[in-house]
C-alpha cells in the first residue's frame, strides 16, 4: 500500500530547529518581564504554544499562573500580568479595560502584551486612546513558522485568508515575506522562485526587500526551489469534499493543530482522546494519503498480521518469550493502540457518510465537474436546502456558480436557502459576491463585454486595483476552459483504478486533479509559465518566475517549498506527496492554515454579532 | 431549533439511494468489522500487561498532563476551588531546552550549540523600520498634497500595518469629507479604511462613508446587520420595520421584508403559545411539550413548527400554515417536505393521506406530490410508518425496479407480490414465496396467483 519512494529522493531538512527557535525566542520575552507573573494566552494560540513548549518550560520561567482570554475581568491576584495574543483591536480593547479597571481600583502593575507575530499599528493606537499607552509596555513574538509535520510548515494564521482575500487588507502581507524571510535564512538560500496571484507577488517582494535589509551569509541551500499560490487561484479545489484519509478526517473531526479530538464514538470508551496526527503515527503514515475505499482493506490486513505477531508467543519457550517481551511486544503494543483509533475512526466515518448521503453528495460535486446533469444537481442542492441539512451545502451551490450557474438558478437557490436558514443569511451571500465565490451573474452578452474589458484591464498596471471589482465575474466562466486546457476531469468513460493511481486525479475519486497542484505541476516541469499564456490569462495573471544567479545544486532544486496564501487542504498535500514521489521530488508545504470547504464556507459566516 | 440535533439528524436523514458505497459497500463494511474484532480480541491480551508509561498520560478531559491547554484548564476551574493544583508532576522537560539564559545569546552570534546545524539568529527584535519611521515622523506631512503622496507609497509597499497606520493618521488630521473624497479613487487604501472601521466598531463613520461613496447596498446592509445586537425581540422587530426601506437591490429588499414580517408574527405565536402551555390545557403541548422558543427561528423552522402545533387552523391565523405557505410564498415542493415531516412526527397517517390525495371533477381520488414517492416513502420510514402507510406510497413509485427494492426493503409484500404479476414473473414470484412467513397472508396470495390459470405467465 505504501509507494515505494524513488531511489533518489531527496531527504527533507530537519524543521526542529524552527521549534526550538520559537521557544528560545518566547522564553527570552518573558525575561523581560522579570519575576512572578501570571500569563494569559490567546485562545487560539493554546494549541500552537502547545507544540513548541509546555508548562514547565513556563514555569521556568516565573510563570505563574495561566489563563485563557476571554474576554472578562480578570481575577488574576499577580502583580503582573503578561498577555500573549494575536494583534487585533478586540483583544487589545479587552487588555485596555482590564488596566484600566485595575487603575480604577488603584491597583498597580506591571502589564506586558506578547503580539504574535508580530504588532500592528492600529492596536497600539488602541493603546493610545484608551490612554494606557506607557503603562502597557509591548513585544513581538516572531512566531511564523510552526512545523505540524516531517513536510507541513504552519503559521496558524486563519484570518489570512478573509482579511486577505474579502477584505482586501494587506496587514499579513508583510508576514508572509517575513515567514518565507526566516525559512530562506534557514534552509536557502533559493535559487527558483515560481508564483501566481496577486498576494504571493507581493510576499514575493516583501521578502526580497528583507533580504535586502540583512546580511545573507553564504550558504549551502536544503531548499532551493519555491512555489507561491493565492488561495482565489483555485477555489473549487478546497470546495470537494475530500475522499483521501487525512482530508476525511479533517472534514469529520477536525484536526487542529496537528492534533484531532476523537469522541467516545471512536474510542468505544466513554471519554474522548486526542491524537496526534503526523508521521511518527506509523499506521497513520501509512493510510493518510490513500483513497478511503482503500483504507478498509488496510486496516483488515494490518489487524491480521497484527494477530498473527501476537500468536507468535504461544508455543515460546521462557527464552524467546523474554526476547518477545523486549523486543516485540513494545511495538506490538503501540501498533495496537493506533491500529483500533483508526479502525475506530474509519467506523464511526463510515457511519456518519451514510448518514450524509455522502455518496450522492460525490456524485453531484463530480456532475458539476464534469458539467453533466446540471438539473439533477439543482434539485439535490435544493433539496438539501429545504430539508435544512447544513449550512455549509452552500459549498456544492458554490461549486455550481464556478462551473456555470444560471441566473434564475442563482436567485430561487438563494431564496430557499434564506428560508432555511435565516435571512441573516443576506451578509453571507454579500461576502460569498464580494470574495467571488458565488455572484450573480449578468446575462450572457454583458459578461463577455465585461470580459474583454477586463482582459485590457489586467494588463494596465494602474487599473490593477480595479481587477478586484471584477475578478469574480471572470472567474466564473474560466473554470471550465481552464480545466479543458489542463484536463483537469479525466474522461469519465475510463476505469479508474484507486488502488494504482495514475495521477493527483485519485484524491478525488479519480473525478478531478485539483487545479492548484496541476500548476505547480506544469511550471515545474516547464521551469516556468512558458507555453501556459492561455492559462494564466483565464486566472487573471500576476504569475512570475525568477531565477537567482546561484551554482544549481541537484538535491536542494528537487526539494520544493510551496507556499499557500490563505490556506490548503490536506487533499493538496496528498495529491503534491503523490507527485513527488512521481517525479523525485519532495515538497514541502509552507501554509498560513490548514482549511477545507467548511473553514472556507465559515470565514464567510457574519450572521453573528 | 424546536428539537436537539440528533433528533434532527434521524428525522431529517433519509437515503433514497444506497449511501456511502466507493464500490461493494457491505464488503468493505464487513472487513472493517472483522478487524475491529480482531483487534478487540487482542484487548484482554494487551491490557493484561499494560504498562503505563507507554500510555500517554491524559487528564480527565482527554488532554495531556502538562500540555498547556490542560493547564489553563486547570486555571479556570481552580478559581472556583480558590487552590491551584500542584502540578509538579507533570514531566520535566529535556535539559537541553532552555538550559541557557537566552538574553546573551540574542547578539548575533549562534544560538545553538549544537554544530550540526547552522542556523543564525534571525534579528529578534527588528525594528520594524517602515511604520516606526512613519509613525514618528507623520506630523510632518501637513499639506493635503504631502498627505496623498505618502498613502500612495505605503500601499506602494504593499505592507497592510503601514497603510493603515497612515490611514489612522489622516482620519485624525483630515476632514471627513477630503478624506472621503480621496480615498474613492484610491481603492486598496478605501478597503484598508473599511476594514479598520469596521473592526474598530466604528459604525457610524462606516455608513457615512459608505453614502459618501454611493455604496447604498453596503450601507444598507451594515445597518441592517445591526439587528443582530438587539436582543429584545419588540425592538429588533421595530428595527427590522426600518430597515425595510433602506436602499437594498429589489430582491433583496423582499427578503429583509419577509424577515420583518416572520419576526412580526413570531412574537405573536410565541406569546399566544407560551400561555397555551402554562395554561395546561392545549392536549398537543402537553403531549409534546415545546423545547424552545420559536423567536428568531428561520421561516422553514416556523412552518414546521406550525404543521406540528397549529395544522387544523384556519386560514385566518397567523399560526395556520396555508397562511404561512401564501404569506412568505412558499414553494410547493418545499411546504410538502416540511408538512409531511411533521406530521408524520406526530404519526397523523390521516393528514399524511390527505396531503397526497386529490379529488378531480368526477369526484376520483388519486394520489399526487411535488416530490417523488419514493423519498415520500423514506421520510415516512424514518418516522416509523406502519407498513400499510408505506405500502401506500411504495405502490406509487413509477420506477418498476425502485419499487420492487423499496418494497423489500420496507416489508411491503403485497406490493412486491403484484409487481411480479403485473410483470407476469412467476420465477419471481415463486423466489420470493420463500421469503414471506410460512402460513401468511401473503404465501396464500402468492400460491392463488400461482395456481390462476388466467394469468399468462411469461416463465
Amino acid at each position: 500500500m505504501a509507494h515505494s519512494a524513488r531511489r533518489d529522493s531527496p531527504e527533507l531538512p530537519d524543521f526542529s530547529v524552527l521549534k526550538r527557535l520559537a521557544r528560545d525566542q518566547l522564553i527570552y520575552l518573558l525575561e523581560q518581564l522579570p519575576g512572578k507573573k501570571d500569563l494569559f494566552i490567546e485562545a487560539d494560540l493554546m494549541s500552537p504554544l502547545d507544540r513548541i513548549a509546555n508548562v514547565s518550560t513556563l514555569k521556568q520561567h516565573e510563570v505563574d499562573k495561566l489563563y485563557k482570554v476571554e474576554y472578562k475581568p480578570v481575577v488574576s491576584t499577580s502583580d503582573q500580568l503578561c498577555f500573549l495574543i494575536r494583534p487585533r483591536i478586540q483583544t487589545v480593547k479587552w487588555v485596555c479595560d482590564v488596566v484600566n479597571a485595575d487603575k480604577a481600583a488603584g491597583k498597580f502593575k506591571r502589564y506586558k502584551i506578547i503580539f504574535t507575530p508580530q504588532k500592528f499599528y492600529a492596536c497600539e493606537t488602541v493603546l493610545e486612546e484608551q490612554g494606557i499607552f506607557g503603562d502597557v509596555s509591548t513585544d513581538e513574538w516572531a512566531f511564523y513558522l510552526l512545523p505540524l509535520d516531517e513536510d507541513i510548515i504552519n503559521l496558524e494564521l486563519p484570518e489570512f485568508f478573509r482579511d486577505n482575500f474579502l477584505e482586501g487588507d494587506q496587514r499579513w502581507v508583510r508576514t508572509g515575506g517575513s515567514a518565507l524571510h526566516l525559512f530562506h535564512s534557514i534552509y536557502g538560500p533559493f535559487s527558483k522562485v515560481y508564483g501566481i496571484g496577486r498576494c504571493s507577488k507581493m510576499v514575493y517582494e516583501s521578502w526580497r526587500e528583507q533580504v535586502k535589509e540583512g546580511e545573507q551569509k553564504a550558504r549551502q541551500a536544503e531548499v532551493g526551489t519555491v512555489f507561491l499560490i493565492d488561495r482565489d487561484v483555485d477555489f473549487v479545489t478546497p470546495l470537494c469534499s475530500q475522499v483521501v484519509y487525512e482530508g476525511l478526517v479533517d472534514d469529520i473531526f477536525r484536526i487542529k493543530c496537528g492534533c484531532v479530538e476523537f469522541g467516545p464514538d471512536v474510542t468505544s470508551s466513554d471519554k474522548s482522546i486526542k491524537v496526534m496526527l503526523n508521521s511518527q503515527d506509523k499506521v497513520f503514515n501509512e493510510i493518510r494519503n490513500e483513497h478511503f475505499s482503500n483504507v478498509f482493506g488496510f486496516l483488515s490486513q494490518k489487524a491480521r498480521n497484527l494477530q498473527t505477531a501476537y500468536d507468535k508467543r504461544r508455543g515460546m519457550d521462557i527464552k524467546q518469550m523474554k526476547t518477545f517481551v523486549s523486543e516485540e511486544l513494545k511495538g506490538l503494543k503501540q501498533e495496537h493502540r493506533l491500529l483500533s483509533l483508526h479502525i475506530g475512526a474509519s467506523e464511526s466515518m463510515m457511519k456518519k457518510k451514510t448518514k450524509q448521503d455522502f455518496q450522492e453528495l460525490l456524485k453531484t460535486e463530480h456532475s458539476l465537474l464534469e458539467g453533466f446533469e446540471i438539473r439533477e444537481c439543482i434539485s439535490f442542492i435544493e433539496e438539501h436546502i429545504n430539508r435544512q441539512v447544513s449550512y455549509l451545502k452552500l459549498c456544492p451551490l458554490s461549486l455550481y456558480f464556478f462551473t456555470g450557474l444560471l441566473p434564475k438558478d442563482y436567485r430561487s437557490l438563494k431564496a430557499q436557502y434564506l428560508q432555511s436558514y435565516g435571512v441573516d443569511h443576506l451578509l453571507t451571500f454579500a461576502n460569498l459576491k464580494q470574495l467571488g465565490l458565488l455572484v450573480e451573474q449578468q446575462p450572457g452578452e454583458t459578461l463577455t463585454v465585461m470580459e474583454s474589458k477586463m482582459g485590457k484591464l489586467v494588463n494596465d498596471k494602474t487599473a490593477g486595483k480595479l481587477t478586484d471589482a471584477f475578478s469574480s465575474l471572470a472567474k466564473k466562466s474560466n473554470f471550465r476552459a481552464l480545466s479543458r486546457r489542463l484536463s483537469l476531469v479525466p474522461k469519465s468513460d475510463e476505469e479508474y483504478d484507486l488502488r494504482v493511481p495514475r495521477d493527483m486525479a485519485y484524491i478525488f475519486s479519480g473525478a478531478y486533479i485539483p487545479l492548484s497542484c496541476k500548476l505547480i505541476e506544469q511550471v515545474l516541469e516547464r521551469d516556468g509559465w512558458t507555453g501556459l499564456e492561455e492559462v494564466t490569462r483565464l486566472l487573471n495573471g500576476h504569475e512570475f518566475a525568477v531565477t537567482a544567479d546561484l551554482r544549481p545544486q541537484s538535491d536542494a532544486q528537487r526539494i520544493i517549498l510551496v507556499m499557500f496564501l490563505g490556506g490548503c487542504t490536506f487533499s493538496e498535500i496528498s495529491a503534491l506527496r503523490f507527485l513527488g514521489r512521481e517525479r523525485g521530488y519532495k515538497f514541502i508545504v509552507l501554509t498560513t492554515a490548514i482549511t477545507n470547504s467548511a473553514r472556507l464556507i465559515e470565514a464567510m459566516l457574519d450572521n453573528h454579532v | 431549533m424546536m428539537k436537539s440535533k440528533a433528533d434532527e439528524e434521524d428525522y431529517w436523514n433519509s437515503s433514497k439511494f444506497k449511501a456511502f458505497t466507493f464500490d461493494d459497500e457491505d464488503d468493505e463494511f464487513t472487513k472493517l468489522k472483522e478487524s475491529r474484532q480482531a483487534v478487540n480480541s487482542i484487548c484482554g491480551l494487551v491490557e493484561e500487561e499494560e504498562d503505563e508509561d507507554e500510555v500517554e498520560k491524559v487528564s480527565w478531559s482527554g488532554e495531556p498532563v502538562g500540555s498547556i491547554s490542560w493547564s489553563v484548564r486547570e486555571t479556570a476551574s481552580s478559581l472556583r476551588e480558590q487552590s491551584f493544583p500542584k502540578i509538579d508532576t507533570t514531566p520535566s522537560l529535556p535539559k537541553n531546552s532552555s538550559g541557557y539564559s537566552l538574553s546573551s545569546l540574542f547578539k548575533g552570534k549562534e544560538v545553538l550549540s549544537d554544530s550540526s546545524v547552522r542556523l543564525y539568529a534571525p534579528e529578534l527584535r527588528k525594528p520594524k523600520s517602515e511604520y516606526k519611521v512613519t509613525a514618528v515622523s507623520l506630523e510632518k506631512f501637513r499639506s493635503l498634497q504631502e498627505k496623498l503622496l505618502l498613502l500612495d507609497e505605503a500601499v506602494g509597499v504593499h505592507d497592510g500595518n503601514v497603510i493603515t497606520a497612515v490611514l489612522i493618521y489622516l482620519k485624525k488630521s483630515l476632514s471627513k469629507e477630503v478624506l472621503f473624497r480621496e480615498l474613492e479613487s484610491r481603492q486598496t487604501a478605501l478597503r484598508h479604511f473599511i476594514h479598520y472601521l469596521t473592526e474598530s466598531k466604528e459604525q457610524r463613520l462606516l455608513l457615512e462613508l459608505y453614502r459618501a461613496l454611493g455604496r447604498t447596498e453596503d450601507e444598507a446592509l451594515l445597518q441592517y446587520k445591526e439587528h443582530l445586537r438587539i436582543t429584545d425581540e419588540n425592538k429588533r422587530r421595530d428595527f427590522l420595520k426600518s430597515c425595510v426601506s433602506l436602499p437594498f437591490s429589489p430582491e433583496d429588499a423582499g427578503h429583509v421584508q419577509d424577515h420583518y414580517t416572520l419576526l412580526e408574527r413570531q412574537i405573536i405565536i410565541e406569546a399566544t403559545d407560551r400561555q397555551a402551555e402554562t395554561g395546561g390545557k392545549v392536549e398537543i403541548f402537553q403531549k409534546f411539550p415545546r423545547r424552545a422558543s420559536i423567536l428568531n427561528m428561520p421561516l422553514i423552522t416556523t412552518l414546521y413548527y406550525c404543521c406540528f402545533y397549529h395544522y387544523a387552523e384556519t386560514e385566518g391565523t397567523y399560526s395556520s400554515p396555508a397562511n404561512i405557505r401564501q404569506t412568505f410564498r412558499i414553494a410547493e415542493k418545499q411546504y410538502f417536505v416540511t408538512a409531511l415531516a411533521a406530521r408524520a412526527k406526530l404519526k397523523a397517517w390521516h393528514d399524511v393521506d390527505a396531503l397526497f390525495t386529490s379529488r378531480n371533477w368526477l369526484g376520483f381520488t388519486r394520489k399526487k406530490s411535488p416530490l417523488s414517492f419514493s423519498r415520500v416513502a423514506d421520510i415516512l420510514s424514518k418516522n416509523n410508518a406502519p407498513v400499510q402507510v408505506l405500502q401506500e406510497y411504495v405502490g406509487l413509485v413509477d420506477d418498476v425496479e425502485l419499487r420492487v427494492a423499496l418494497a423489500q426493503k420496507y416489508k411491503c409484500h403485497f406490493i412486491v407480490i403484484s409487481t411480479y404479476r403485473d410483470l407476469k414473473d412467476r420465477q419471481l414470484l415463486l423466489g420470493y414465496r420463500g421469503k414471506v412467513e410460512r402460513g401468511s397472508e401473503e404465501e396464500r396470495k402468492i400460491d392463488e396467483l400461482l395456481s390462476n390459470p388466467q394469468i399468462r405467465w411469461k416463465n
